[in-house]
């Protein structure tokens, strides 16, 4: 079927300013493959049903529009760990900001290098799990990154790795549009934790690939902010096997528009899945999207989604997200939960939780809710001398605490429940 | 130390009266006691008095030791050395009980120019006090009153009168949901409190709580006033015969 007028041209004006990276020919055939992918499904467009509250306007217009740059005075975050750092400025790799890519249980290489190579192991997983992640849903920005990408890393998790590995993405150019594909495969047994923090761009795109095989272990944290005027849409395609567990958080603070896609293949019996956000927006120029799909297709398996948002001053949070249990994954334990705290009349919240249930023997819930601060508990904590402004920020905090207790290394929630501390305490 | 005048409160959104002229003064070191019938205005009062929102106060004042309480906002009676124990504590999800008391005795030391507390002397008090109350290491991890029977929820509101040993203690029916032990307890918690500085204000319905916490003086409260105050016998009198005749005799 023919696109739409309107889309095939902003499909068109988008691609044309840009060129294949050249590669090693599977790498040429993914990226053409994908580039098909785009222009058949053509650029997302605010009809679409997919982005009805998330105008993805900006994320496909051919420029990035400018984003100044953002001076963190809180320092790095993660500081105090130990982990391995992989630098990207403005979506380009730094080899003199990174630390020695050598650590235990791990074979970290360069995007760019993988797809040069003839023979590499990514090659079973680039754009394989971002094409598996087009049905039933179309996500032509993610195609779009498996086109164009041509840095990020490739992670080969072979054992228990000793050190997170943290991939920085830092942003110097305030028109930067920065493109981001990283590739993770944890072998059988094996375990990792993956964390990424920075602003990384004036527009980010960045796809995240991950193949948990039997018995692995996937941590995923991620920190987006504080920069204000960022435009982010990411993608995680996670495949999961057999007794395998992934499990993933994102904090956001402020970005005039982030669209975090989360798109999970439940495919052994036994696996975990857990996908949580927590974020933080003021003023009306803040819009959050979560976007998450998970797919069962096994036995026994457990997936959970947990996200909160805390609004104020007109800031938009939207939340889409869907459990799909195929036919035969029986006894799927599958939770979802949404919440918003509106601190003000002036922001909203727009949510679309979904269930799709082809099995009879499952246990699913859903829920989703939006609430002003609890005046009971307000008054309460102030009727003991807690100021209204401390009181209001204890509040957010507990709020917030039952998706932060997603992530399960104590050390790193609480360098983000710090972070969240600070948000809170710089606003009046 | 406590000196209500002429107390008139009406609902904000409605047109309802429901303090019409409290008249109530408490010294130093006394302990008093209201009791009236269900719907009389005792928590409103003591609502009113520790500045929760919806009430308007049309006539009247409220000082303690002559700083005007319905001036301050909440948590700066609470600085000043008021302090409610509620009729139906708040549960607080995602807040522990430690953060919270901790949170809450820092607060008021800051308000009041004090240094705050070190951990390890709040730690050691806290412990020292919860165990007087037998509230055990377990409820003081968890969030403020999650989960919390009734009696634990009250001797949780005396946990947090011990560690803030504010001067007006004011105690919304502390005894309702009290097994007899609990009871025994909670009154201890209290006469241990009890000294020359400080002043209770006990709403009760039972007799019971006032062999244990024994009042100065006892007030019936009825439609909003104070109708009639005297000595401990008050209580014995509508434990025997209830409001029927009191509520006759000022009509
Ligand atoms: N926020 C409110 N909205 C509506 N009515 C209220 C409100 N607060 C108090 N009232 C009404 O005011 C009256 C007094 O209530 P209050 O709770 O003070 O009584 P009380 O003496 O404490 O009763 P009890 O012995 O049952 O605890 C009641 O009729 C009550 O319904
Ligand atoms: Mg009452």
């Amino acid at each position: 079927m023919a696109l739409p007028q309107l889309k095939a041209d902003a499909t068109t004006a988008r691609l044309d300013g840009l060129s294949l990276p050249d590669g090693a020919a599977w790498a040429t055939e993914a990226r053409q493959a994908a580039l098909a992918r785009v222009t058949s499904a053509g650029l997302p467009h605010r009809r679409d049903e997919y982005w009805k509250y998330t105008d993805p306007a900006s994320l496909v217009q051919p420029d990035a529009p400018k984003a100044s740059l953002f001076h963190n005075d809180e320092g790095p975050l993660f500081a105090n760990r130990d982990r391995v750092q992989i630098v990207f400025v403005d979506g380009v790799f730094s080899a003199e900001k990174s630390s020695d890519l050598a650590a235990e249980g791990l074979e970290i290489g360069l995007l760019a290098d993988a797809l040069a190579t003839d023979i590499h192991w990514a090659k079973d997983l680039y754009g394989v799990l971002e094409t598996n992640g087009q049905t039933p849903v179309e996500r032509p920005l993610a195609a779009l990154n498996t086109a164009f990408a041509s840095a990020g890393a490739v992670i080969r998790v072979t054992g228990k790795a000793t050190k997170p590995v943290n991939l920085i993405y830092l942003h110097e150019n305030t028109t930067s549009d920065a493109m981001i594909h990283n590739v993770v495969k944890v072998e059988a047994g094996a375990e990792m934790t993956l964390l990424e923090t920075g602003p990384a761009a004036a527009r980010f795109s960045k796809c995240l690939e991950v193949d948990v095989a039997e018995g692995g272990t996937f941590h995923h944290v991620r920190a987006q902010g504080r920069d204000h005027e960022r435009r982010a849409v990411t993608h995680c395609f996670a495949r999961i096997a057999k007794e395998a567990t992934f499990k993933s958080f994102t904090l956001t603070a402020n970005g005039v528009l982030t669209r975090n896609e989360c798109i999970i293949d439940i495919i052994g019996d036994d696996a975990v899945a857990h996908v949580a956000g927590a974020c933080v927006g003021d003023g009306s120029d803040f819009h959050h999207d979560d976007t998450v799909f998970i797919t069962h297709d096994a036995v026994n398996c457990e997936s959970r989604q947990v996200f909160k948002k805390v609004l104020r001053n007109g800031a938009t949070g939207v939340f889409q997200g869907k459990i799909l249990v195929k036919e035969g994954a029986q006894k799927t334990d599958g939770y979802q939960i949404s919440q918003s705290l509106l601190l003000d009349e002036d922001s909203q919240f727009l949510a679309k939780p979904e269930l799709e249930i082809y099995a009879d023997d499952v246990a699913c819930s859903h829920g989703s809710t939006s609430g002003a601060i609890d005046e009971d508990a307000l008054f309460y904590l102030r009727s003991r001398g807690v100021p209204h402004k401390q009181a209001t920020d204890l509040l957010t905090l507990a709020f917030l605490a039952e998706a932060l207790e997603e992530i399960e290394d104590e050390d790193l929630a609480e360098d983000l429940r710090a972070r969240l501390d600070n948000w809170l305490a710089r606003r009046g | 130390m406590l000196e209500i005048k002429n107390l008139h409160v009406k609902l904000e959104e409605e047109d309802k009266q429901i303090l019409k002229g409290v008249d109530l003064e408490i010294g130093a070191g006394q302990v008093h006691a209201i009791m009236g019938p269900n719907g009389s205005g005792k928590s409103t009062l003591s609502y009113v008095l520790s500045g929760k929102d919806g009430y308007e106060v049309t006539d009247g004042a409220a000082t303690l030791d002559g700083a005007d309480l319905l001036e301050m906002e909440p948590e700066e009676r609470a600085a000043e050395g008021l302090f409610l124990a509620f009729q139906y504590p708040v549960e607080i999800p995602g807040v522990g009980n430690m953060t919270f008391l901790r949170t809450a005795v820092n607060a008021q030391r800051k308000a009041r120019g004090e240094e705050e507390i070190s951990a390890g002397d709040f730690l050691k008090e806290v412990r020292a006090r919860a165990k007087e109350l037998k509230i055990d290491a377990d409820m003081l991890k968890r969030p403020v009153n999650v989960g919390f029977s009734g009696g634990e929820k009250k001797r949780n509101e005396i946990l947090q009168m011990a560690m803030l040993a504010p001067k007006m203690c004011v105690l919304d029916e502390t005894d309702s949901g009290l097994d007899v032990d609990a009871m025994k307890l909670v009154s201890e918690g209290v006469n241990a409190l009890r000294n020359e500085g400080r002043s209770f204000l006990v709403i009760t319905h039972y007799q019971r709580l006032l062999d244990h916490i024994k009042p100065d003086v006892v007030h019936i409260m009825a439609d909003g006033k104070i109708i009639k105050t005297g000595g401990p016998e008050l209580a014995l009198e509508v434990e025997n015969n209830g409001y029927a005749d009191l509520l006759g005799e000022t009509a």
